[in-house]
């Protein structure tokens, strides 16, 4: 027979397992092949880093107007400050630049006022965000009321960019939501066209759908009816998104456990009901990962409007690189490029990095 | 446990309301030749129940016997496509008018618990309340405070339910039923899924809702409970209603052969 009466106190883990030499020996060195690949890890990137360092600052021309201030080895940046108006504003007019940087101010507040968990009034935001933040920025940069209007061939650049994915998210989301509760839905013929539509969209290249959107619509409409080339744009990336989105929330409604849905019809809520107040607050949540997936790709895929003739951040980029005022430049236009994109993305990426901790609650379903 | 259970069975004996008084009760819930198929299963067969009003009806039998279907039924989340179901005075029909109405009326214990994750303890009590019965959300707090008091919970108001033990949990479901303050109670294996140390203290809540005079339909295992507080037990297999008695009788003398078994089964060890 055993009886153990004292209980034993908790002591410490022995110093192998914490600290920066638990660290070390968990993740870098755990096993012969292990350190072999961190060791390795570590020759690349002390024989990268240090030249790379040196072409994009060390090296680099920052100041200057034109090619000639070029005379280092390094990376030519004087060409971003040089193009900075085009790229940020494409071929928007000068005097009316003023409207695009409010637009820009507005933005900013607005995202973070929307985004931010300590802002006040957050669901004012919102509306906002949906409402009066199109409708001001429509006037802004389209014009009206006064402004003088400014024909969208003329938007580009970075702007453009975020016109594009900020009107390609917000329609995606929603359109996206409904279509993946139609395609599970009981009725056939709801059911049947969510599922036609998705597939057919999803199933085309965004290219292809861009260029109908471009070439062949307007041979099919009628002549007196013209739609502006963004908004056609604009409306065949929502859509393409939109089924996009709607299988990555179909995903996370097929993994909702179906005692959710149990619970809240035998409380007696109705679908709509039960869908807003508990089925999609968790599908988000689960579907985070695969919503900002998307959405990083959207960001980066407005970039095919080129192929119809609008200008938007890599467009005006890669129009510069052809000027011959301007040779052997095409280096730093894509790095820089491919930076400022970079930033965006992994914005978002850290955004709902932040969001999926805030949001768990400590359930594993 | 099974001693306290018994314990409590004496000193509810007193509380209890006998079955001959019950039988001038309205009637709560009746079902009438219901059947029902999934597919070509035949899982209901021609069932036949009323319960009155302050009734506790304890239903047990064998896994795939029906009982979950038959009281899942009741609130339609299944579909039975023969005969009637009149719940509170309304027939369940497709209007989803008359179905919204019969869940309002009656709360439903699920094995799972099936918690809203994503909401607090106290948000999960005063949903339905709020988004159904269109009660004020200050009113709905008080009332949910009162139910987790009830059942010996107030302290984990603010926490989530993946915080919380399985007994714990259950409990919250209670309280989350009791706050639409409904007319029946349905209870779906309820401590099926807790571990043997937390059967207790969800069954205490069960038998002080019992003694309050809660109209109750509870398909469960636990024997000692059915003896405590029900005024009948219906035994299940195949999907018919074998045998239904008083406690007392059902268990010391059942008639049915398969009731025998059964009880033999699970009486045994």
């Amino acid at each position: 027979m055993i009886i153990n009466e004292n209980t034993i106190p908790a002591r410490p883990a022995p110093a192998s397992s914490r600290g920066i030499i638990g660290w070390l020996r968990a993740n870098l060195f755990s096993t012969p092949a292990n350190s072999v690949m961190s060791l390795a890890g570590l020759a690349f990137l002390a024989w990268a880093i240090p030249p790379l360092f040196q072409w994009v600052v060390l090296e680099a021309d920052f100041i200057g107007t034109n090619k000639d201030a070029c005379t280092s080895e390094g990376a030519c940046w004087v060409f971003v400050s040089a193009r900075f108006q085009q790229f940020m504003y494409g071929f928007y007019p000068d005097v009316e630049l003023w409207r695009v940087n409010i637009f820009f101010a507005e933005m900013t507040a607005v995202l973070v006022w929307v985004l931010w968990d300590k802002m006040p009034k957050r669901n004012w935001g919102g509306i906002w965000f949906l409402t009066g933040f199109p409708a001001t920025s429509f006037l802004l940069l389209y014009g009206g009321f006064g402004l003088e209007v400014v024909e969208t061939h003329k938007w580009g650049g970075l702007m453009l960019t975020l016109v594009l994915s900020l009107v390609g998210m917000v329609i995606a989301l929603p359109v996206g939501v409904l279509l993946a509760l139609g395609r599970r839905s009981d009725m056939p013929a709801i059911s049947s066209f969510c599922t036609i539509f998705i597939e057919v969209w999803r199933g085309v290249p965004l290219i292809t759908i861009l260029f109908m959107a471009s070439v062949m619509l307007p041979l099919f409409v009628p002549g007196d009816i013209e739609m502006d080339k963004l908004v056609r744009a604009m409306i065949g990336i929502s859509l393409f998104e939109a089924a996009l989105i709607a299988e990555v929330i179909r995903g996370g409604l097929q993994a909702m456990p179906k005692g959710q849905y149990e619970a809240a019809d035998a409380m007696g809520l109705s679908y709509w009901k039960g869908m807003r107040l508990i089925i999609m607050p968790q599908v988000f949540r689960i579907s985070i990962p695969g919503i900002v997936n998307t959405f990083v790709q959207l960001f980066k895929d407005t970039s095919l409007v080129l192929i119809i003739g609008l200008f938007d951040l890599l467009a005006v980029m890669q129009a510069g690189i052809t000027d011959v005022n301007w040779p052997n430049i095409s280096i730093e236009a894509f790095v820089f490029t491919g930076f400022v994109f970079w930033m965006f993305c992994f914005g978002m990426s850290r955004y709902s990095q932040a969001l999926e901790r805030k949001l768990d609650t400590g359930h594993k379903n | 446990m099974q001693a306290d259970v018994a314990e409590r069975a004496e000193e509810q004996a007193q509380h209890s309301i006998s079955i001959e008084k019950l039988a001038d009760a309205e009637t709560m819930i009746e079902l009438k030749g219901v059947n029902k198929w999934y597919g070509d299963f035949h899982v209901l067969k021609d069932i036949n129940l009323t319960v009155k009003k302050g009734e506790r009806i304890v239903v047990c039998g064998p896994s795939g016997s029906g009982k979950s279907t038959m009281i899942r039924c009741i609130n339609r989340l299944e579909e039975h496509q023969e005969g009637i179901i009149d719940v509170n005075g309304v027939t369940l029909t497709n209007d989803l008018k008359n179905i919204e109405h019969i869940r309002k009326d009656v709360g439903m214990v699920f094995q799972h618990f099936n918690l809203f994750p994503h909401l607090t303890v106290l948000e999960n009590c005063t949903l339905a309340p709020i988004w159904v019965r269109k009660m004020p959300k200050k009113e709905a707090e008080e009332i949910a405070m009162k139910y987790l008091e009830r059942v010996k919970i107030p302290d984990q108001a603010n926490k989530f339910p993946g915080q919380l033990s399985g007994g714990q949990q259950q409990r919250v479901a209670i309280a989350r039923s009791l706050c639409m303050n409904p007319e029946v109670m349905l209870f779906d294996e309820p401590t099926s899924a807790l571990d043997p140390e937390m059967i207790k203290e969800v069954l205490d809540v069960m038998i002080e809702l019992a003694q309050e005079g809660m109209t109750m339909i509870c398909v469960t295992h636990e024997m000692g409970f059915a003896r405590t507080v029900a005024n009948r037990v219906i035994f299940m297999d195949g999907g018919q209603i074998i045998e239904e008695n008083a406690p007392e009788p059902f268990f010391n003398n059942p008639q049915s052969d398969r009731t025998k078994l059964f009880l033999s089964q699970i009486l045994s060890h």
